[in-house]
């Protein structure tokens, strides 16, 4: 009798639109919410080239290689030739530098470490990549320039001053050196955690059937982890150095500033992201501003070509895997 | 694929001794770089706990800098800790009802394609850069509206949202069908079920990673030079004006050649940094501890 009720209830037509209703309300305020995100992210690209307009109309793409930033009323000029240098410079060698170093971290942490020591080091890697950027070019520009120009820079430059980039110590302590010193500390946490999860998710038969054949434990990691994660090592490297390209307020604290191509790293510089961080107080001209924001264009551009290439490769990998997975049951 | 590194002369068993000094070494220098790390984030924390206990203070916490002082006056930052209260507050308002509906609609409704879509551009906003996000929101709002600490906020909330939807999504996935399946067997409309008997699962999930969403923004200096930077020394609670936070403060004062302003600087970012490993190491363990227990049931 009851159970007729309610087959009775549920059947009113009434009801049921509500039903519908409720789903539909809930369907489209959610569906709103993932649009307006998307719409976020076409809003920043379209934002920031409308700020940059008035510099790209001007100046054209010659503006990217120029070398020049001269505010001076009358002989206004400007370029991103050096800071892409200084861009470059600082965020490559700042991953040759964590690269070894992260899968080194990520080794241990997913081959290496007793049990009781594994999570409190995971913990304490990521704690460095909370820490924030300010804080670290506070130490950096305090604490960590004084010492380098102290004592390595002077020994670089002895030891290896054939080489341009290791050119005369820094006067300041300010310098590219600094500043790659400091990204490599940033950008470490980020490519050994993902680096640490690769490793975690090779399968267990294959280090197994690798360790079985005779191997040593370093030669199973040369010869089946790596080969296996290789793809999305790859996609780590490239979100570090995004992430390196894009890092302003530390590197602005600790590179120094200013507009040449030189090839010592115990200079002043500026990156893409420095320049624009160190002219927040304003700028003189609209020519001016809107060359700030070609700046912020450009990196956007460089930061949008490492995520989605990175993303693509990740993606690429986890398919093949599956199947090679599949295959093996 | 895999199997080329195993064949070759490189396993002979004659090369034993050899074969292993190799990995021996190479065990070492994982252990090293491990260590490395490690040492990198003692050395910064007690770089940073060693200068800044010494000017931490209440002063610092309450008063307001006094500018061009003489002598020993106290100063402190106060209206750069009321600001950042203001601004985090105001980006949490802002990212989390919209972060979580994100989640919701990919993770409940949303065909294959269009999650697979969504979720690449929630990778693509959390790889923008911070200084981006802070030029974007300085041509989209303080170009017309001058600054304030609401455009602050907007930009800190550009940067939360990701991770607020993306862990969201994750504790969501944990959510077991079954539950699912009896809410809509019970004849509970689809919406309901959502709302109230797969959400209230994931609440802890939600609290843990807001939590260090905040810690990750709440240090975030680069998106605030641009849209809250032009403030006085005194302090305000009113969000329409440009607010001073506590990473502004301390890149300026970083900037200054007085000694006095880098005591400032330190103490402050040694109250910053408490917070920040307080709240990402608390969240951690929560996320952890709940976990293990969800695993045991």
């Amino acid at each position: 009798m009851t159970s007729l009720d309610l087959t009775d209830a549920a059947r009113r037509p009434f009801t049921g639109r509500r039903v519908r209703f409720g789903d539909v309300s809930l369907q489209v305020v959610a569906g709103a919410a993932a649009a307006a995100v998307t719409i976020l992210v076409g809003l920043i690209v379209w934002k920031v080239i409308e700020g940059a307009r008035l510099s790209i109309s001007h100046y054209g793409l010659a503006f990217v290689t120029r070398i020049a930033w001269n505010p001076v009323l009358g002989h206004e000029i400007y370029g991103a030739g050096s800071f892409l240098f200084g861009t470059a410079i600082t965020s490559l060698f700042a991953l040759v530098l964590a690269a070894p170093l992260a899968m080194g971290v990520a080794l241990f942490l997913s081959e290496l470490s007793p049990g009781w020591l594994r999570a409190p080091v995971t913990a304490l890697v990521e704690t460095l990549a909370a820490v924030p950027s300010v804080v670290i070019g506070l130490w950096g520009i305090l604490v960590l320039g004084p010492a380098l120009r102290g004592h390595i820079e002077s020994w670089l430059h002895s030891a290896f001053g054939f080489i341009p980039f290791f050119g005369d110590p820094s006067p300041a302590g300010a310098s590219i050196f600094t500043a790659i010193i400091v990204l490599t500390i940033m950008i470490l946490p980020i490519v050994s955690s993902i680096s640490r999860e690769l490793f975690l998710g090779v399968p267990h038969d294959l280090k197994e059937g690798a360790l079985a054949l005779g191997t040593t434990r370093w030669e199973m990691v040369k010869g089946v982890v790596f080969p296996y994660s290789r793809g999305g090592i790859a996609a780590a490297l490239i979100l570090g150095l995004g992430r390196a390209l894009g890092e302003a307020i530390a590197v602005t604290q600790v590179i120094g500033g200013g507009v040449f191509i030189h090839w010592s790293i115990f200079d002043g510089g500026d990156t893409l992201a420095s320049k624009i961080a160190a002219s927040y107080q304003g700028s003189s001209t609209n020519l001016q501003t809107a060359s700030l924001v070609y700046l912020a264009l450009i990196l956007l551009v460089f930061s949008l070509v490492a995520n989605i290439s990175a993303q693509l490769i990740v993606r690429r990998v986890a398919r093949r895997h599956g199947i090679t997975r599949g295959g093996h049951a | 694929m895999s199997a080329q590194g195993l064949t070759g002369p490189g396993l002979r068993v004659d090369r034993l001794p050899r074969r292993r000094r190799v990995n021996r070494a190479m065990e070492l220098l994982a252990w090293l770089a491990a260590a490395i790390a490690i040492a990198i984030l003692a050395i910064v924390v007690y770089s940073v706990a060693r200068r800044g206990a010494s000017e931490l203070n209440l002063n610092l916490l309450t008063k307001d800098p006094i500018p061009f002082s003489f002598g020993n006056q106290p100063q402190g930052l106060a209206n750069a800790f009321v600001g950042t209260l203001v601004i985090v507050g105001i980006a949490i308002l802002m990212a989390l009802p919209v972060g979580i509906l994100v989640a919701i609609y990919l993770n409940e409704f949303a065909p294959a394609a269009i999650r697979n879509g969504v979720s690449m551009v929630l990778d693509v906003l959390n790889g923008v850069p911070a200084i981006v996000i802070g030029i974007f929101v300085y041509g989209l709002i303080v170009v017309g509206h001058g600054q304030s600490a609401i455009a602050g906020s907007f930009a800190l909330a550009c940067l939360m949202l990701p991770l607020v939807a993306r862990a969201t999504m994750e504790v969501l996935a944990l959510v077991p069908n079954a539950l699912r399946e009896a809410g809509l067997g019970l004849g509970i409309p689809r919406w309901r079920t959502t709302l109230s008997i797969v959400v209230p699962q994931t609440v802890g999930g939600i609290v843990t990673g807001t939590v260090l969403a905040v810690a990750r923004v709440a240090g975030e200096t680069a998106p605030l030079l641009f849209t809250t930077s032009f403030v006085g020394t005194q302090t305000h609670w009113d969000p329409h004006h440009a607010l001073q936070s506590v990473p502004v403060a301390i890149f300026e004062l970083s900037e200054s050649a007085d000694p006095q302003d880098h005591a400032r600087a330190w103490a402050a970012a040694l109250v910053l940094l408490i917070f920040i490993l307080i709240a990402s190491l608390g969240a951690r363990w929560v996320a952890t501890r709940s976990r293990a227990k969800m695993a045991a049931r």
